[in-house]
């Protein structure tokens, strides 16, 4: 693939990878580094001699403490892991179901329908919070893990819907016939025929739908208002941070440990997540 | 193979309750059901209200009268509503660009054959994982104006002698905002387009080789015309997420300093939430709907013209 001298290989291709894979990973070590470092030594000016930003030779669990012993931290994790689960949960039922019919069943305005859910798809969050968190006050939802629940299927469901009827649209029409010859009827063929088939795009769009939810933030932001309601992300900006006063060991910690879960349900699905992302895109 | 396992699966006719859904027609709309009534609840619904409520003087509380045009004159008399659009244009500009040269060049690097690869893919992926609020914190304490790593980098390197005070300066606080949009838009772009080139046969490129054109010329040909689709939906769907983006804004400086990078979500949030102004905050939101409207329409006929060829 790669002709010519070796070092055109490493001006063309170790080079401008190494530079990616530092600009791309670097905050993510410098959250590591920072949430195990004393406070001594986080809080020493750029221009202090003798100092090595990049390493500590004193790692502290101090941070990881204080922002379970002093904060809500764990029931923010458990919160958003509920709040996440739950709505991907609906979000799935909803887009297998509404991606079924709108790609295997003709109907009358299939088409025009499918076109208003690919458009809500593109429906910014920043759109409609105002608005929204009225009508979240108006259903006595607010300050409830329901708020979250209910709203974020909005932005999951054209998306799941989305890329099932991807899946579906390949699931051979023959398939469903012959269940129906057999016996069965439309909704156990659709349930024990077609929907089994789809089972790898259950998987991407649950995965995908899941982290998108693990990192929604305006509506965590403007619906919840107690602290023991919060979700990670809400409850990291705003409990963590006392007037203008940064406290950087537990932000970094509470950074870190917010993102683990996700971090952990992506690596157990990298080819899956891979897929919803670039179906998502494509349809 | 798939007859036979039916079989087990059905020991009865189906029962009369079902057999309403034996209709097409009634079976999409049992399946439909649950979608529309979401959807409309949370999105139909509170589109209208945000338009009514743009029309109002409603604070927190108070319901308020019709006002006609009001907020909408007073927005665009607001000095500071002018420089969000500004800025969200400028953002949206030049992160857009930014992304597709380096996700591209990113892509083009990951789908050479090479050790790792499926492990280095999985990595470049983890700025678009990791919530967006707190990857953004690791930022804004890398920019920390006294306590800077950047700083700290570029001073060991010879290439400053002062500190630089990224998020104190208006121009620099954009900067570095546009800076943290890329890191974490880059792996959005590099794995779609790496989606889409590798659908592209490398016979092409090989058969163009052999007939003697450049790299270059083998790129700007062939790769780039075949690649476009796929990157006409990457860019249009970056485009509405960065013109309509609130959390790094937010976290990296709230808008300041002095109010000089605001986006338009940002500032809602600042009016609609922060002061209370429910009506002129959902008039700043409804603002960015009709060039939304326009990237949406776009793509709808561009989806359209690809379906239909």
């Amino acid at each position: 693939m790669i002709e010519g001298a070796r070092w055109r290989k490493w001006v063309f291709f170790y080079v401008p990878m190494a530079l990616f894979l530092v600009f791309l990973l670097f905050p993510f070590y410098w959250m590591v580094i920072t949430s195990v470092r004393p406070d001594g030594e986080l809080y020493r000016p750029w221009n202090a001699i003798n100092y090595n930003p990049f390493w500590t030779w004193k790692p502290t669990w101090v941070h990881v403490r204080y922002l379970f012993e002093e904060t809500l931290f764990a029931s923010w994790l458990w919160n958003t892991t509920f709040i996440a689960l739950v709505s991907t949960a609906i979000s799935l039922v909803c887009g297998v179901f509404a991606g079924y019919a709108l790609s295997r069943l003709t109907f009358p305005f299939a088409g025009s329908l499918g076109t208003a859910i690919f458009i809500t798809y593109l429906v910014p969050q920043t759109l409609l919070f105002i608005p929204l968190a009225e009508i979240i006050r108006n259903y006595r939802l607010g300050d409830t893990p329901w708020s979250l629940i209910l709203t974020y299927p909005t932005f999951l469901i054209p998306f799941c819907t989305w890329l099932m009827m991807g899946y579906f649209k390949a699931v051979p029409k023959e398939l469903e016939e012959c269940a129906r010859i057999d016996g069965a009827s439309r909704w156990q063929a659709m349930l024990y025929i077609v929907i089994p088939v789809a089972i790898p795009g259950i998987l991407s769009a649950g995965i995908f739908a899941f982290t998108l939810s693990w990192n929604e933030f305006i509506y965590a932001l403007v619906f919840l208002s107690s602290p023991e309601q919060k979700t990670v992300p809400v409850g990291v900006t705003s409990e963590l941070i006392r007037g203008d006063v940064f406290f950087w060991g537990p932000l970094m910690a509470g950074a870190l440990l917010g993102s683990i879960p996700v971090a952990i349900a992506y690596s157990f699905f990298v080819e899956h997540y891979v897929a919803g992302l670039t179906g998502s895109v494509k349809g | 193979m798939a007859i036979a396992e039916t079989r087990v699966y059905l020991p009865q006719a189906p029962r009369p309750r079902l057999r309403l859904l034996e209709d097409e027609r009634w079976l999409a709309l049992v399946l439909l059901v649950p979608t529309l009534v979401l959807l409309g609840m949370f999105i139909a619904y509170p589109f209208v209200r945000g338009i009514l409520l743009s029309v109002t003087n409603s604070r927190v509380g108070v319901p308020g009268e019709f006002v006609g045009l009001a907020n909408f004159y007073k927005i665009f008399n607001d000095g500071i509503f002018r420089t969000s659009v500004y800025n969200t244009f400028v953002y949206t500009g030049v992160t857009t660009v930014f992304k597709l040269a380096l996700g591209l060049w990113l892509a083009m690097l990951l789908n050479r054959n090479f050790r790792g690869k499926a492990f280095t893919r999985a990595f470049i992926l983890l700025p678009f994982i990791i919530p967006t609020v707190l990857s953004t914190f690791a930022w804004k304490w890398m920019f920390d104006p006294t306590f800077s790593v950047l700083n700290w980098l570029l001073y060991h390197l010879g290439l400053i002698t002062g500190r630089i005070n990224w998020l104190g300066d208006p121009d620099l606080a954009m900067i570095s905002i546009i800076i943290v949009n890329i890191w974490r838009g880059v792996p959005f772009f590099a794995i779609s387009l790496l989606a889409g080139l590798q659908t592209i046969s490398p016979e092409l490129s090989e058969a163009a080789a052999i007939d003697g054109a450049k790299p270059w010329q083998r790129f700007w040909h062939i790769t780039w015309p075949l690649l476009l689709p796929v990157t006409m939906v990457v860019v249009l769907f970056s485009v509405i997420q960065t013109f309509a983006d609130f959390q790094i804004v937010y976290v990296m400086t709230g808008g300041g300093p002095a109010n000089a990078t605001h986006l338009f979500a940002t500032y809602a949030y600042q009016i609609g939430i922060g002061t209370g102004l429910l009506s002129e905050g959902a008039a700043i939101s409804l603002a960015m709907f009709p060039i939304l409207f326009l990237v949406v329409i776009i793509q709808l006929l561009y989806i359209r013209r690809v379906e239909v060829r």
